[in-house]
């Protein structure tokens, strides 16, 4: 049997979909006790257990501090690992985010434990722990061993392992002070993108659409932006039309981009570089539009057009109409 | 005023992986070995903040095996002033590297500022960065898109889900993980990496920093290729048909939509 705890963190006032995702997935494991951590500042944070609270996780410590109003690397770390000393955890997940990515590796030094970043596989049974990884940005997985590791630390990528129903039960709630007694680094200010707020993050997207060079220009993406809308996609590029300036960095997908996979990945005039590929070869379905029928991208789509992308992209958003409404 | 760049050797972009023999690490040979294109705006941020501090002398370092001194050279033909490698394994797990490099900038500071790449394009795992800071005890950001250098701070951005950003206010000494656009990193100058190559560099053993390769807390136990996908399936006939037939087959075959 494991002591597993899983990191939850949240957006306004509702815990994150990816953070579920691995509390669902962790609940379903036998041979796995399962607790919540949620991190802030100290009264915030009641509400948030309303979610999880009727789930058979055995409880839902609410880590507080005045301090962590905002988020701080190490004062996550220390409040984490302190839970995890105090608790007796021999695991450790979090679904991957900007957050986990940020302050995991200060709990693994805390605890001097090893991690494993951004899985694709993560189970518990008795007292095997089962974890996949991807490397070379996906171009081969790895199995992980953890036997020398104190506690099993890992990062989970959203939409790895799937929603699973949150088995039910009564979790018991438990106020914790972390008495940090002040932090090294916080949040001063949070800087949202303008338009970007209300946009699923490339890395969360359950769906993408990318363009490449080929759409000449940034105006030339609304057509895709058009596609996105009508089935609730996020819109990705290529390297090339990131460097061109169509697009902002943010939205690179590839080796040195995001790393994404969604269950749709639909790409419109791109080649399929390598490094575009190690970025985008996890998605479960991926559609390819190129005009030139030998584009490598075909080698590794599931469903492939050999047409114009500004002909193929607009007749998709009016068949996608149809078929939804 | 020390500054240390941490930096790594990974494969060229364009490497294709293949598994060694013993199924559980990758086959080196005819590998063509790069500095990790993050760790060059990392040595291109400590390069210009020499520029601006004339006091600062830069130090990077490596941590692997003999091959990773000619990253090392690269960066000091980029501008750092000394090197240092680690001898350390193939396959030593973040835990290793961060202690390893905690300890040798220690041995050779005080730091003033610690800069690395947000992430090495080989494991992918990006955590030495923060688990360096870790054993040093100092702040640190990652994913850093601008910094501004005042009086033992740093003002600085982080990149966040959405391209938002996080704005921090650090007390040097600190570790700064680069993220790509932070600044347009220098080719190196022919005279420069002529220079570059008779510099000496400084070897340190894992165990002069008191550390063993059985320190070590996670291994690969095996390693496989990504499944191949089936063959694509080509859809046919004028763009309003095959769009219509593309759309079917996403919803009711696929079920992706
Ligand atoms: C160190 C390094 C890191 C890199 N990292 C990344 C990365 O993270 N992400 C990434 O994407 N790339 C990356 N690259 C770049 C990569 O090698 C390719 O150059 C890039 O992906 C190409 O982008 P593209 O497919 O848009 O352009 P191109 O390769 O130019 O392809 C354009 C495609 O559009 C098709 N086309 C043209 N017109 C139309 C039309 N009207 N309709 C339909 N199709 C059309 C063409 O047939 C062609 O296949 C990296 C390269 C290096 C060296």
């Amino acid at each position: 049997m494991k002591k597993v705890l899983v990191f939850c963190e949240y957006t306004a006032d509702k815990i994150k979909k990816g953070s579920l995702e691995v509390l669902s997935n962790a609940l379903h494991w036998d041979g796995a006790e399962v607790s919540v951590a949620i991190l802030g500042a100290p009264g915030k944070l009641a509400s948030l257990t309303n979610e999880i609270k009727n789930t058979s996780a055995k409880n839902i410590f609410l880590v507080s501090d005045e301090s962590l109003s905002t988020y701080s690397p190490d004062g996550y770390a220390k409040a984490i690992a302190n839970l995890v000393k105090e608790n007796g955890f021999q695991s450790i997940l979090g679904t991957v985010s900007s957050q986990s990515k940020d302050f995991f590796p200060r709990v693994a030094i805390r605890l001097e434990s090893g991690m494993a970043s951004d899985c694709t596989e993560f189970s518990v049974s008795g007292d095997t722990i089962k974890a996949t990884r991807p490397m070379y940005a996906g171009k081969c997985y790895a199995e992980i061993d953890f036997s020398k590791s104190p506690v099993a630390i890992a990062t989970i990528r959203p939409n790895a392992l799937g929603n699973k129903e949150l088995k039910s039960g009564s979790a018991e709630v438990k106020e914790v002070s972390a008495n940090l007694g002040g932090v090294k680094a916080k949040v001063l200010e949070l800087v949202a993108k303008s338009g970007g707020a209300d946009k699923v993050d490339l890395t969360e997207a359950d769906k993408i659409v990318s363009g490449g060079r080929s759409l000449k220009n940034s105006e030339n993406f609304k057509i895709l932006e058009d596609l996105a809308s009508v089935i609730g996609a996020t819109v990705g590029a290529s390297r090339a039309a990131v460097d061109a300036g169509y697009r902002p960095h943010t939205d690179q997908v590839g080796q040195t981009g995001k790393t994404v996979s969604p269950s749709l990945y639909m790409a419109f005039g791109i080649s399929g570089a390598i490094q575009h590929l190690a970025g985008m070869r996890t998605s479960k379905v991926i559609v390819a539009v190129n005009t030139d029928a030998a584009a490598p991208i075909f080698q590794k789509a599931d469903y492939g057009v050999v047409a114009d992308l500004f002909e193929m992209a607009p007749a998709l958003t009016e068949a996608f109409k149809k078929a939804l409404h | 005023m020390k500054i240390f760049v941490c930096v790594k050797q990974v494969p060229d972009t364009e490497t294709k992986i293949k598994i060694a023999s013993d199924g559980k690490s990758i086959d080196t040979s005819g590998v063509k070995w790069i500095l990790c294109p993050y760790d060059e705006f990392a040595v291109e941020e400590a390069i210009r903040f020499k520029e601006k501090n004339s006091s600062a002398t830069i130090t990077v370092l490596s941590a692997g095996p003999d091959r990773v001194v000619d990253s090392l050279r690269t960066a000091l033909a980029m501008g750092c002033d000394d090197a240092i490698h680690i001898q350390s394994t193939e396959n030593a797990d973040s835990f290793i590297t961060a202690r390893a490099l905690a300890k040798a900038i220690e041995k050779e500071g005080p730091a003033y500022l610690v800069f690395t790449g947000k992430q090495a394009i080989d494991d992918d795992a990006a955590q030495v960065h923060q688990a360096l800071a870790e054993s040093l005890d100092l702040a640190a950001a990652t994913v850093v898109l601008n910094a501004e250098y005042g009086d033992g701070v740093v003002r600085l951005s982080r990149e966040i889900e959405g391209g938002a950003l996080e704005k921090y206010e650090l007390k040097t000494p600190c570790v700064i993980a680069a993220q790509k656009g932070m600044n347009e990193p220098r080719y190196a100058s022919l005279p420069n990496i002529m220079k570059a190559k008779k510099k000496e560099v400084k070897k340190m053993n894992l165990s002069d920093l008191g550390i063993q390769e059985t320190d070590q807390k996670i291994s690969y136990s095996k390693m496989t290729l990504p499944p191949e996908r089936g063959e694509c399936k080509m859809i046919s006939g004028d763009v309003t048909t095959a769009a219509t037939e593309l759309v079917r087959i996403l919803k009711d075959e696929a079920k992706v939509i």
